[in-house]
């Protein structure tokens, strides 16, 4: 025996006690983990939001369209290098609910405002050729197990062409890959012209322009620029970094962090409540025996850690059995998520962020009774039975 | 302080405030402790026993007084420094043995050794003589609810020896035991004084308890009244 195991029969001393605070502990670390997990897949998007890249959308909102003309304006003005334009196409691929996200883009310009994206060059000259073609993000390629040269059926639940039919038939010409592996590759893009031709709602309207700036300095003054050269015009537009934009993004669900810190702050409180007073309940239970390792030589300091240190180990074992359970959720749910929240993975700064947590806890619901144990008078403990 | 003196205790006095009453237990007490002597401390409730015990092994202190151990003044060392110095000089057996319930009989005898610097071989070889000593060898791995008072109180004396003190120190060790089994217990405590020379301090109410030592003092109201040596103890 040594003192930790000492330390571990103490705390498996009251096997029920244990299993109901380890298991509140577990639940309280599985939700911080899983929601975490949740948290940092709908942020992914501001994570890696580049930060010379700028969006011009509708003033009223972003579903509302914008004049294709627009953007050979944009591309006039001083600091811009490179400007694009894509719509939402709302897809789905057979069911609606296997969501299949797809922007009809301009072809020609789009890689060079999203150059943190990589395609091969003869995958690109195969789709510039192709009308029907399509390319796919890398993580819908292995997602789906397709590939190039297979044609596959994109529905809109959005639009539809001049035969009723809002089915339109892709053949696959190239994937594309993120230079950053946090970037999202969930989505496909087609031709915005030939899609323009088909749908029914007609032409020369654009969902929203993606632009360079030469320099993230500039930043500011492009945006100024924009919104003022079209500002008393029919559609007025509002201009925004991405980063900026896929926070507006996010917040139309609400603010995810309050809400997902807001439940894992309470859980933390509740389970603070529960396992302090269970250690509290459990030391004072205790103190004749505390007593007794003081009169045969225990120094005081050596009875406050290893309270301390039965708190921490009764922290850790709920805690990382909860940060596991977390991790196989997410991998576990993922797949299903893949449509709306393609970046669901639990990071290492979630299981890091995790660990300090499982600290705190440790520290917070140990301190009192490892104090209360450090000055227990040792004759009146021994008188008390 | 003669040479074969193991403590010795000048002028104590203590003193308890309850409210505004002030209750003195000890006041100018002295007494010297003789090497490998086994002494019974009998007397009333109330006299001040436990107190002069627990004075003894460092778990109180005195309101005023000296207490010497081996020449060395201990009432004004640290907590920390006095619990090393119990560690390594006192044995404690208590009327209710104070058995930690989660462990074994072995674990037991073992907690006094976490506090030693030894090897898991060194502390297993100690642990087995104090249980053969004790006559529990075969009892190791027995939890102390699947033995019996008498075999508890010899763990607890297991536990007391097993780092090899100088002086044991013993509040009613037989307190809560039959006469039988506190005759065992007491005639184990007897040969830890005969023949491995430790020095017993034992507090007691029974006079047939303490008729296994060889001196036996009776306090009252904070002095000793009485003393009686016996030179063939039962």
């Amino acid at each position: 025996m040594n003192l930790l195991t000492l330390i571990r029969k103490n705390l498996t001393r009251n096997k029920l006690r244990l299993t109901l605070n380890c298991f509140a502990i577990f639940i309280a670390f599985m939700l911080f983990g899983s929601l975490g997990a949740i948290k940092n897949a709908f942020e992914s998007g501001v994570e890696v939001a580049a930060a010379d890249r700028l969006m011009v959308v509708n003033k009223i909102n972003f579903t509302q369209s914008l004049p294709l003309a627009y953007v050979n304006k944009i591309r006039s003005i001083e600091g811009v290098k490179h400007a694009s334009w894509a719509n939402w196409f709302g897809g789905y691929y057979q069911e609606p609910r296997n969501q299949l996200m797809t922007f009809a883009v301009d072809p020609e310009s789009y890689f060079l405002v999203y150059d943190d994206l990589t395609i091969p060059e003869q995958e690109l000259s195969n789709w510039l050729k192709d009308r029907q073609g399509i390319l796919i993000g890398e993580r819908i390629a292995t997602a789906r197990g397709w590939k190039v040269g297979d044609r596959i059926p994109v529905s809109s639940n959005i639009f539809s062409q001049e035969n009723g039919s809002s089915t339109w038939e892709f053949n696959i010409s190239g994937i594309f890959r993120p230079k950053n592996p946090q970037t999202d590759t969930s989505y496909t893009l087609i031709h915005y012209k030939y899609f323009m031709e088909t749908q029914i709602w007609g032409g020369d309207w654009i969902g929203w322009v993606p632009l360079n700036t030469e320099d993230p300095a500039l930043n500011e003054q492009v945006i100024k620029a924009i919104d003022s050269m079209f500002a008393n015009s029919a559609a007025e537009t509002e201009t925004a970094t991405e980063a900026q934009f896929s926070k507006a993004f996010i917040e139309q669900v609400g603010d995810i962090g309050f809400i997902i810190m807001s439940v894992v702050l309470s859980a933390f409180f509740t389970i603070l409540l529960i396992v302090g007073n269970s250690m509290w309940q459990s030391i004072r239970e205790r103190t004749n025996e505390i007593a007794v390792l003081k009169t045969i030589g225990f120094t005081a300091h050596k009875v406050f850690s290893m309270i301390l240190a039965e708190s921490f180990l009764l922290a850790f074992t709920g805690g990382l059995l909860g940060l596991l359970a977390a991790w196989a959720l997410v991998i576990a749910i993922a797949p299903l998520t893949q449509s709306f929240l393609p970046a669901l993975v639990m990071g290492k700064s979630v299981f890091f962020a995790g660990v300090v947590y499982i600290l705190v806890l440790g520290f917070i619901t140990g301190i009192l009774p490892a104090w209360q144990a450090m000055k227990l008078n040792t004759i009146d403990a021994l008188n008390r039975r | 302080m003669s040479n074969n003196n193991l403590f010795e205790l000048k002028n104590i006095a203590k003193r308890f405030t309850k409210g505004k009453e002030t209750i003195t237990i000890f006041d100018n007490l002295c007494m010297d402790i003789t090497s490998e002597h086994f002494i019974a401390i009998m007397g009333p409730s109330g006299s001040g026993k436990t107190t002069l015990l627990n004075m003894l092994g460092g778990v109180d202190r005195p309101t005023s007084g000296d207490i010497i151990y081996e020449g060395k003044a201990i009432q004004s060392l640290s907590e920390n420094a006095l619990a090393s110095w119990r560690a390594a000089n006192i044995g404690f057996i208590f009327q209710f043995y104070n058995l930690m319930p989660m462990l074994t009989a072995a674990q037991n005898v073992e907690l006094p050794l976490l506090l030693k610097k030894l090897s898991r071989s060194e502390r297993k070889k100690k642990i087995d003589a104090a249980l053969t000593l004790v006559g529990l060898a075969d009892r190791a791995k027995h939890k102390p609810d699947e033995l019996s008072g008498g075999q508890q109180q010899r763990v607890a004396i297991a536990r007391a020896i097993v780092s090899d003190p100088k002086l044991l120190l013993c509040d009613e060790p037989t307190g809560d035991l039959d006469r039988t089994t506190a005759t065992e217990v007491l005639q184990t405590l007897q040969l830890l004084n005969q023949e491995f020379g430790k020095t017993v301090v034992m507090v007691t109410h029974d006079p047939a308890a303490a008729e296994f030592a060889n001196l036996q003092l009776h306090l009252d109201k904070g002095e000793f009244i009485e003393q009686h040596k016996s030179e063939s103890a039962a």
